[in-house]
Order: structure tokens, then sequence, then C-alpha cells
């Protein structure tokens, strides 16, 4: 059983041990460091991590230096998964042969990925570790887009939105599909724990990383990651742009455990439009004209469609 | 604790259930593979030995060839002995992480039973595969029996482990004529071939959790240059010394000799092929018949170490010949084949006035007859007594239909 940090404030939780340090070379405001310490202290364990190329991985290993205080890997765009998968198969191997230089100590194991590395090119190998039921947990940094390469579209990207792929135009008003459903499709591999979570709901986050990790098998957390850089807002905004998101329900905080039972984590008190989510980011501007703001009475029948949908499993229990 | 296995002396095996005992005996600790033709069996025989207590390393049945090698990279990283096996499609979807192991310095060994690559699609032996393999910056030892495939795995493991070297070993054997032809294989006790091996010493392992470690970083220019020409510099030299201690210690152990190149019938041969799998041993029958029956000194060098390409050890085996005959199981794609390249850049700064032309046989698993070889040696006996070519300088051996050729 894994020992779990006992966290009672934000300040504690902020001055914690960091594993993940801040020298690295992610944008002022990115979520994705916030939420990757989050991830990191929420246990005391020995961690073993892999990252897939991407923002996270670019950012915090370029040699000489890293801002690892645990052992990482990278191998490529696609196979963040397969490479902790392949070191978790090693521990077991080293426990079974009596071969572990620290054998009282038992390492969790963490592979990130963006929503491109997860949603789109790391999908098959992602899909591959949770059938065969490896104990570690998969956390995508899903900022839907491909921040890394300059704001392509990626399968996570949401409708309306301008990516440099599917930018809007006199004709187009940009990404024309529904973001793809991951956290359904993680729960029908019958995964142990699969959950959503924002950095800005950090407590409801710790717990789930904590849940997380006492599973055993494959874990599955997508982590809301508002980019400064792509969704374009300003740099100190990251927080208060991701509380829009959770409050507005467009990201809904929600675990699924053993793919069946379906727990909604967070209710906001008051629930804001949608309209105030997509109109704080520069890449829903052009929704905001006559010619396609009935998108976001759409978006908005869409976001309350799903939040029924959650709220109905969630009552019957499935 | 894995159970031993019994062995006779002389096991019948093919190359595959070769790989696989020699998978076994050494212990790997996490074998992370997926099933392809002509390799499948390997993995088979490696899930039966672990069905059967034989196996007490992690076995990983993975969702794709590049998923496998990607679970081998983070299972070596982690610090263990790590091994799979594939063919033809499944290697090239494996390509780009060959790259990754490589250049992160991981010992793996890959069985690579030699098959061709498609398109058209095709099941059978050439070595389309082991060529896209070449410039992976892994070590690449190629088998011309199930013996070889059996021996050539315990010397992967000794020298990609070694922590001089930390490169990542292919063994090749050649689809079906190596991979599925049973053939008496002399074997080792299980204790005996793990002893030759040694226990897996890590290095930078991520389980050592008091030392954390960064493996597979990002280098740009400033960096990237440094790392790439250092790990072709130990490709380059530290690797043949040791394949060739390996080479003297498994012959101190098993009275087997191997050899960087093996040269046949070489010390007054006028006229030579090189070749690579299982035609060295067709090569050099007929090279033995044109001796006794055409009075042509004909001679044999068989591949063994295809990377690192052995310069000067091909120089001096090939310096007196007059003519040489290049064969190549792999269409080239728009230049001559890979052989005659490597046999070119061997000898260009030499002494040698050798003919030399390249021949390309064998696609897609077509046989190379004794009739195709006692051909090839008449066409190096003429450019030898030419003193040039007398054919073009590439040609197909066993192509039907209107003789194409080229240069």
């Amino acid at each position: 059983m894994s020992e779990m940090k006992k966290i009672k404030n934000l300040k504690d939780f902020s001055t914690s041990a960091d594993r993940f340090e801040g020298a690295n070379l992610l944008c002022p405001g990115c979520a994705h460091s916030i939420i990757v310490r989050e991830v990191l202290n929420a246990t005391n364990d020995d961690l073993i991590l892999a990252a897939s190329t991407g923002c996270l991985e670019v950012c915090t290993a370029v040699y000489p230096y890293t801002s690892w205080d645990a052992s990482w890997i990278h191998i490529g765009f696609e196979n963040g998964s397969s490479a902790v998968a392949g070191a978790e198969a090693m521990y077991k191997a080293l426990k079974t042969k009596g071969r572990l230089k620290q054998p009282d100590r038992v390492p969790k194991f963490v592979a990130f990925g963006g929503d491109g590395a997860t949603y789109d090119i790391g999908f098959q190998w992602i899909s591959g570790c949770f059938e065969r039921g490896h104990n570690m947990m998969y956390v995508c940094l899903d900022n839907e887009v491909y921040a890394n390469t300059g704001g392509q579209r990626s399968s996570s990207t949401p409708i309306g939105a301008s990516a440099t792929t599917t930018p809007a135009g006199r004709v187009s008003y940009g990404e024309k599909k529904n973001k793809k459903d991951m956290m359904a499709i993680m729960a029908a591999h019958g995964a142990p724990y699969v959950a959503q979570v924002a950095p800005n709901k950090w407590k409801d986050m710790v717990a789930k990383i904590q849940k997380g990790f006492a599973a055993e098998g494959p874990v599955f957390i997508n982590a809301m990651s508002a980019c400064t850089t792509e969704w374009k807002f300003a740099p100190e905004d990251t927080i208060s742009i991701s509380d829009l998101a959770t409050d507005s329900l467009v990201f809904p905080l929600y675990e699924i455990i053993d793919g069946t039972q379906l727990n909604i984590t967070y209710r906001p008190k008051n629930i804001i439009p949608v309209r105030d989510y997509l109109g704080a980011q520069g890449r829903f501007k052009h929704l905001f004209t006559k010619q396609y703001e009935y998108l976001i009475d759409e978006w908005q029948t869409r976001v309350d469609a799903k939040w029924d949908y959650l709220q109905r499993r969630e009552e019957a229990s499935v | 604790m894995a159970d031993t296995m019994e062995l006779r002396d002389i096991e019948v095996w093919d190359g595959n259930m070769a790989a696989s005992h020699a998978l076994r005996q050494v212990q790997v600790d996490v074998v992370a593979a997926y099933p392809i033709t002509p390799s499948t069996p390997i993995v088979e025989n490696y899930a039966n030995f672990t069905a059967n207590g034989y196996v007490d390393g992690e076995f990983v049945m993975t969702e794709s060839e590049h998923g496998a090698m990607s679970c081998c990279i983070g299972a070596a990283a982690a610090g263990g002995r790590v091994a799979t096996a594939t063919s033809s499609q499944g290697f090239a979807l494996m390509v780009e992480t060959l790259y990754s192991a490589s250049g992160m310095r991981l010992p793996i060994v890959l069985n690579v039973v030699n098959r061709a690559i498609g398109a058209p699609l095709n099941v059978n032996g050439d070595h389309s595969d082991m060529y896209m393999g070449r410039d992976s910056g892994w070590i690449q030892l190629d088998s011309y029996c199930p013996q070889n495939a059996y021996d050539l795995n315990f010397i992967a493991f000794k020298v990609s482990e070694d922590h001089d070297v930390r490169l990542p070993a292919m063994v090749h054997q050649d689809g079906f004529m190596t991979s599925h032809t049973a053939q008496g294989v002399h074997t080792l006790p299980d204790d005996v071939a793990f002893k030759f091996v040694g226990e897996y010493k890590p290095m930078n392992d991520m389980l050592d959790l008091d030392h954390p470690v960064t493996h597979g970083v990002q280098t740009e220019e400033d960096w990237h240059f440094e790392h790439k020409a250092r790990q072709q510099h130990a490709l380059m030299t530290a690797v043949i010394p040791k394949i060739e201690a390996a080479f003297d210690e498994f012959e101190k152990l098993t009275g087997r000799r191997y050899n960087i190149v093996e040269s046949y019938n070489m010390e007054d041969a006028e006229v030579a092929v090189v070749c690579m799998g299982t035609s060295v041993e067709t090569a050099r029958e007929v090279a033995e018949e044109m001796r006794s029956t055409h009075g042509i000194k004909a001679g044999v060098v068989g591949i063994r170490v295809f990377r690192p390409w052995p310069l000067e050890q091909i120089a001096a085996v090939l310096k007196d010949v007059k003519a040489i005959g290049a064969l190549d199981r792999s269409s080239p794609h728009g230049t001559v084949g890979a052989l005659f390249n490597e046999i070119s850049g061997s000898l260009f700064n030499t002494d040698t006035k050798a003919v030399l032309t390249n021949y390309i046989y064998g696609l897609g698993g077509r046989d190379l007859t004794k009739a195709h070889l006692v051909s090839i040696f008449s066409d190096l006996k003429a450019n030898a007594d030419a003193g040039k070519p007398t054919t073009p300088l590439q040609q197909y051996i066993g192509l039907r239909g209107p003789k194409l050729s080229f240069f």
C-alpha cells in the first residue's frame, strides 16, 4: 500500500518536497507544470516516470539539464505509456528474481503525455498497456491542441476552436469535429480507475491521484491543461480560465471506477454560461460574430446534455 | 526460480527453436514481443517455456512491434536483460524505436528472422529487413544455420551488455531457410550457457531508486553531434574487439569457432563471392566443386558481423583476389547493392586491382541454386582473366523474363 501525503492546505502543498523542479522551459502560465507538481506531490513513494514527446518533454530534459528528481524516460511521441510499462515489467521481473536494489520500496509508475500523444498518435500503445493491465498511471495533459509544434488540431480540439490546421476563416469556423471522449474509451478498457481533473481544483485532483495510486492496475487521468499560448489568454489567467472551464461544466470533474461506477466529484455552486468560458479565449474569438454565433448556443446545448448524461449515470450507479 | 531443462547434447532444432532456447537459457528478465511470420515460433516457444515454469522473467505480448520495442527500451532502461524477436514489416514498424534504443545506449537483443518487405507482400526470406537496420546503430550478427542462431545469441548478449559497449544487438537468421529448417544443434547445459553470458550488470538503471536518472533527453545543434559521434565511435572501436574476445571464449567453451569474417578457401583464391545467411553454406559447397571440377580457385567470404562493418578484415581477406562477386539478397532500389558498396569502401584505398561486380538474388525467398553459383563463379573467372568486368556491373540471378541488368 502506498504512502499517501497528508495535505492540509495549499501552502502546505505548494511547499511540499518537489521532484519536479521549477527550473524548466515551459511557458509562463503553463498549466502542465502545475498539474505535474500536483501529481508528484500527492505521494511520498518513489516514482518511475515517462513522458511522450511534447511540451512537457522538450521543456524539462534538454541536455545537459533535467528538471526531474526521479527516474524519467522519454522515447518518442507515441510510446510514453509503453516505456513506463516496460519499466514496470522489469520491476516485476527483478522482484520475482530477488534482484531489486531497494526491495522494500515500491515505486509508482507514471506516464505523462499531451492530448496529441494520447488521443491521437499514442492511442494504440495506451490501449495496449491498459488491456495488458500494467500497474501504471497515465496522465494526459489535455490542452486540446498540438501546442509544442505551434497549435495544430488534435482529436481533442473542440468544435469551433481555431487551430493552425483548422483555422477559422471567411468560410470556416475552425475545428469541425467534437472532442473525442477519451474518458469513456479508457473506462471501457475496464481500468480500475479513470478520472478527469483540473489544476484549479487541487484538492479534488490530489484525492483522485491518491485513489489512482492506491488502485491495482492501469489508471487513466485526463487533466485539463489550460494553454496560455494556444488558447490565447494572458499567462496570469491560467487558474481563472480553469475555473471558467470547470464551473461552466465544459470540463466536468468526475471519476469512473472499474469501468462502471461513475461519480461526479465537483458540482459548481453557480454554473456559469459556456459563453463566458469561450469568450475568455482568443481561439474562440471568431464565434462571437453574427456568422458563427449559433455555435455558442450549440456549445451550451452539448455541455448541458453531457452534464445530464453524467448525472443520470451517477444516479443509476453505472 | 525457473526450472532448468535437460537438453540432449545434440537437439534437432530449427533456427527459431534454437533462438528461443538461447533466450530461455540466459534468463532474460523481460521479453516484450509481437508475433510475425517467420519469427513467430520464437515467441510461441518462449511462451511455452513461460507457461511451464522454465522462465521466471516477464513475458509481455504487446499490441505491435513498435510497442514491443518501446517496452523493451523502458525495460532495459529500468535495468535488466531484455530481448525480443521480429521480421520484415514488423521490423519496419520498429525502426523508429531501433534508433532510440541505440541512441540511448541500451543493451537489447533482437532476433531478426529475415524476410522480404512488401509491396508486394511476401512472407519468405530475403535480407531487406536486415539491410533496413544497417544505419540504426545496432550490432548486427548473421547466422547461416540453426546452430549459429543459437550460438550468436549468447555472443550478442555478452557483447551488447558489456559496459564498454552498451549498444543493442541483432541476431539475424534467414526466414524459413534457417528459421523453419530443423538441423542438429549442439547445445549447452542451462547453467553453462548462463555462466557464459553472466549476471546482468545494471548501469544507469531507473530502478536504482537512490540514484534517479533521466533517459532520452533532447539535444539540438549544441550537443546532438557529440552524442552521435560518441555512439558511432563506440560502435566502430569497442565492438569488434569485444566480439573477437567473446568468439575466443566461446571456442574454448564449445570448440565451435566463429570469426568476424568467415573465409572459406580464401588462402589462394583467385575469385570469391561475398554473401550472407544460408547462401554462405551453398556457396562454400560450390566453391569446392569449382576447384575440383572446373579448375577455378574459388573462395567464399561470409559476413558474420554486418554492423559494425569490419572494413579492415574484409580488405585483408580480399586483398589478393582478382575478381569478387558481391551477392545482395535485397533490392538496392536506386543504387548498387549494400554489400557491393561496403566491399568497395573497404578496398578503395588499398592496392587491390580486383574486379568487383554485383549480383541481386533470392528476393522474396527465390532459391539460390548451385547452378546459379557455378555461373557466378564462371563470370568471376572471366573477369579475373580479362582484368576488367566482362559482365554488367549489376545483374539478377534466378530472375525470369527478359534479362535485366545495369551499368
